[in-house]
């Protein structure tokens, strides 16, 4: 196997990495005053993924260091080209974090309603944005021979790219209740698994309609079966949560996040950033890739420290596998 | 003109990112030896002390985070010339830094803040130090991209595309300017965590707020004139390593440092110059005669390259233009940097002697000018980056890429002036938040974040578990 095609895989993985990760807590983010009566449901709700959430947010860092240096070009073009767009993420996802750490500091009702509005914001916001910039990518944008992405910010928000959003937000949002409903104990419980079960019947037909016309659009034949499995998973997934299964029906979501991204990447490969503009302006996998020696440098890394931090990020996630609960969640600090 | 705003934006962003991470590194430690202290002992008051200082670094460590993801967004946002010219050398250390050290420090941070009851002692006291680990390692990787751009190793320019090309990542990671450059930035780091510990300390000192409190601040004081103290040496011979490298890879900095305009045998060292750029000369200049001379190369009567001589050889060998960085701030910044640095160290050394063997301090402005040390060490690190940044001027890549050619073709004026003043507001926004926290936690003392038992005297050594921080 080529080693660009071998880095393309690799920061496939990594994105989706960070979209099943941060996906669930983006979604508890955005459900903070929708599952909760008062701000001990509140605190549970944070709490269940106060320790994850950073440690999820540098798969990200992650992917987005991989491209830089594996892809310099599609590095450059795509956060040039997407400017806007990525600075409201990166906005967002600076409120969101300083919000976590900050709410349980203040004295006043005020204070933490503020934040609770930093994090609802900082979380549906990029739950938004990543699918719509993710659809905008297998689109493709306008682009000449230098490669300067010339689509602008109206342009982005395209039928096509706004469904994308509309479903990422969407499959986000329930994918954060199963994951409220596994790692939380008492009403925030039952008004996740409530809202999970519910929103399958909305998140469903969005995800129908993207993954088809994905699959219509620029799919290749193979890419059909993550389409499929994607939706199969969903539909799984919301009725095992009703059934009160939360941890097969967190499996289920994961799938399904998982699969939308193989479809995003299959549908988008061998180019990394299509031109709309001309085909053969589009950066591909080849022409945009580092050369050998770094791609091979970055592959012993690899090879060496993702299982290493695999390891301890699932380790991390055993030692906080208990229910969070009201009755046991200690002061603030 | 998007140039222009897009230079701001890095250097606001960059600058506001550094007041957190010297925190970060130097502190981290600080609270993992505190641990490792009560650890060992079992003592109480080491706990109170891990716990206190410990909340004081979360709320620091949150703005570090957050404010370095913008880094590295804003290479490939506002600099995609530069980010496609230099991606196949400089992108594999920042992947690095994500894959190596932000994975460690991030997951066992959380680990950290949320595991204090649930993992076994020991374990806990590892996952402080792992985190720590991390944070001094991403440390090396960003600076060894950083020292790259000013002293480019270990690649080359591909024929074809025009783009520079790795070929040694050994080259890159051992640059003598990477660590260096690292020694003297995590130990300015480390002279920041000091003072901010000896800060804190001498202000709860000063308002002697709660009497069970003393003994413990007394302490943690010391222990910050002592972590000021040894960084401050391993601080002032980097620095001097520094000079002699800057001589060699970077003269047009130094000379700019320094305001020498011409090539000169046994150079001084200037204390004083008011300058004309537009003439090439100084008009008052106040000199130690050879101290220059021996800083950037060890000898009394060597030659330091000028200014003006140097402009000459650039223009000799990348053509017509003007290769002067701006003269004015480079001075100011390394003696402001040398200055403040200084006199923080100094305040430590002082306070260290005054405070031997239980003495405390006998007036309060000696508290006072603790508690201001800290901005001055603060700063002392803003200049020195100030020096480091705008003395690669006009480069981005020293030799190989002009500032002016590194910036997105494609990104309008509006786009950056949008993004500059987003982060401008939302930035001077949490700057208030953070500090006015910073503040109510210093005021509320330990006891918020370890209560002190009631109608009984606190036992000498803890060995129950210990409450977990939780949001």
């Amino acid at each position: 196997m080529d080693l660009p095609l071998i880095w393309f895989l690799a920061i496939a993985v990594l994105w989706t990495g960070y979209l099943v990760l941060e996906g669930f807590d983006f979604g508890v983010g955005t459900l903070l005053p929708v599952l909760s009566r008062d701000d001990t449901d509140r605190r549970v709700m944070i709490n269940s993924i106060g320790p994850v959430w950073d440690g999820n947010e540098v798969w990200l860092i992650t992917a987005v260091g991989a491209t830089f240096a594996a892809f310099p070009a599609w590095y450059a073009s795509m956060l040039s080209g997407f400017y806007l767009p990525l600075l409201l993420i990166v906005l967002a996802l600076i409120g969101r974090g300083v919000a976590f750490e900050y709410r349980g500091k203040g004295d006043t009702e005020r204070w933490r309603a503020n934040w609770d509005k930093v994090i609802v914001a900082g979380s549906a916001i990029p739950a938004f944005l990543w699918g719509l910039l993710f659809a905008n990518l297998v689109r493709g944008v306008a682009m000449g021979p230098d490669h300067v992405v010339t689509t602008t910010v109206f342009g982005l928000f395209n039928g096509y790219a706004v469904l994308g959003g509309l479903l990422t937000l969407g499959l986000f949002l329930l994918h954060g209740a199963v994951f409220l409903a596994l790692k939380t104990d008492g009403p925030v419980r039952l008004r996740a698994r409530a809202f999970a079960a519910w929103s399958g019947l909305a998140v469903l037909p969005l995800l129908v309609a993207f993954t088809g016309w994905t699959q219509a659009r620029s799919g290749e034949p193979w890419t059909l079966v993550p389409a499929l499995v994607s939706v199969v998973a969903l539909a799984l997934g919301a009725g095992l949560v009703r059934r009160g299964r939360e941890g097969w029906a967190f499996s289920a979501t994961t799938v399904a996040v998982a699969a939308l991204a193989v479809l995003i990447f299959g549908s988008l490969f061998p180019d990394v950033l299509p031109s709309t503009t001309d085909p053969a302006f589009s950066l591909t996998v080849d022409n945009a890739a580092s050369a050998p020696y770094t791609l091979t440098v970055m592959s012993w890394v690899a090879v060496v420290f993702l299982p290493l931090v695999l390891g301890y990020q699932a380790w991390s996630y055993w030692v906080f596998r208990r229910r969070v609960t009201r009755a046991h969640l200690g002061p603030v600090h | 003109m998007a140039l222009d705003l897009a230079r701001w934006q890095f250097g606001i962003t960059t600058i506001y990112h550094f007041l957190f991470v010297p925190l970060t590194i130097g502190l981290s430690v600080v609270v993992a030896s505190l641990q490792t202290a009560w650890h060992r002992t079992g003592r109480t008051e080491y706990l109170r002390a891990t716990r206190f200082f410990g909340k004081l670094f979360l709320i620091n460590f949150a703005m570090g985070v957050v404010t370095g993801i913008v880094q590295e967004f804003q290479f490939g946002m506002n600099w995609s010339d530069y980010s496609t010219f230099v991606g196949d050398v400089f992108g594999a250390p920042l992947a690095m830094e994500a894959l190596l050290a932000f994975f460690l420090e991030s997951t066992f941070i959380g680990l950290w803040i949320f595991g204090w009851d649930k993992l076994p002692r020991r374990v806990h006291l590892a996952c402080i130090w792992a985190a720590a680990i991390g944070t001094n390692l991403s440390a090396y990787f960003i600076l060894a991209a950083n020292a790259w751009m000013r002293h480019p190793v270990g690649f080359e320019i591909d024929p074809t595309t025009g783009q520079a090309r790795l070929t040694s990542i050994w080259a890159v990671l051992s640059n003598q300017q990477a660590w260096s450059t690292y020694l003297h930035v995590v130990a300015g780091s480390f002279i920041v965590a000091g003072l901010f510990v000896a800060a804190v300390s001498a202000y709860k000192l000063l308002k002697n707020a709660d009497e069970r409190e003393h003994e413990l601040f007394r302490r943690t004081m010391r222990v910050g004139f002592v972590v000021t103290l040894v960084a401050g040496i391993v601080v002032a011979v980097s620095g001097d390593h520094q000079a002699k490298l800057m001589a060699r890879y970077e003269p047009m900095k130094l000379a700019g440092a320094e305001a020498l305009w011409d090539d000169e045998h046994g150079a001084g060292f200037s204390i004083f110059a008011v300058g004309d750029v537009q003439d090439g000369r100084n008009h008052v200049n106040l000199q130690v005669p050879g101290v220059l001379a021996f800083l950037a190369t060890g000898d009394l009567n060597g030659d330091v390259q000028g200014i003006n001589d140097i402009q000459d050889r650039l223009t000799a060998e990348f053509g017509p233009g003007s290769y002067l960085p701006n003269v004015g701030l480079l001075y100011w910044s390394f003696r402001m940097m040398m200055g403040l640095g200084m006199a923080g160290v100094a305040i430590a050394v002082v306070g260290l002697w005054l405070t031997r063997r239980g003495r405390l301090f006998p007036y309060r402005w000696q508290y006072r000018l603790v508690v201001a040390a800290l901005p001055a060490a603060l700063l002392a690190n803003i200049f020195g980056w100030l020096l480091t940044e705008m003395g690669r001027q006009p480069w981005t890549v020293v030799g190989e890429l002009l500032t002016a050619n590194s910036v997105s073709p494609g990104v309008s004026l509006t786009e950056v002036a949008i993004s500059l003043s987003a982060f401008t507001l939302v930035y001077a926004v949490l700057a208030v938040v953070e500090l006015r926290l910073l503040v109510k936690y210093v005021k509320a003392g330990t006891a918020t974040v370890m209560p002190y038992p009631e109608d009984a005297p606190e036992p000498e050594r803890t060995d129950e578990r210990v409450p977990a921080f939780v949001y």
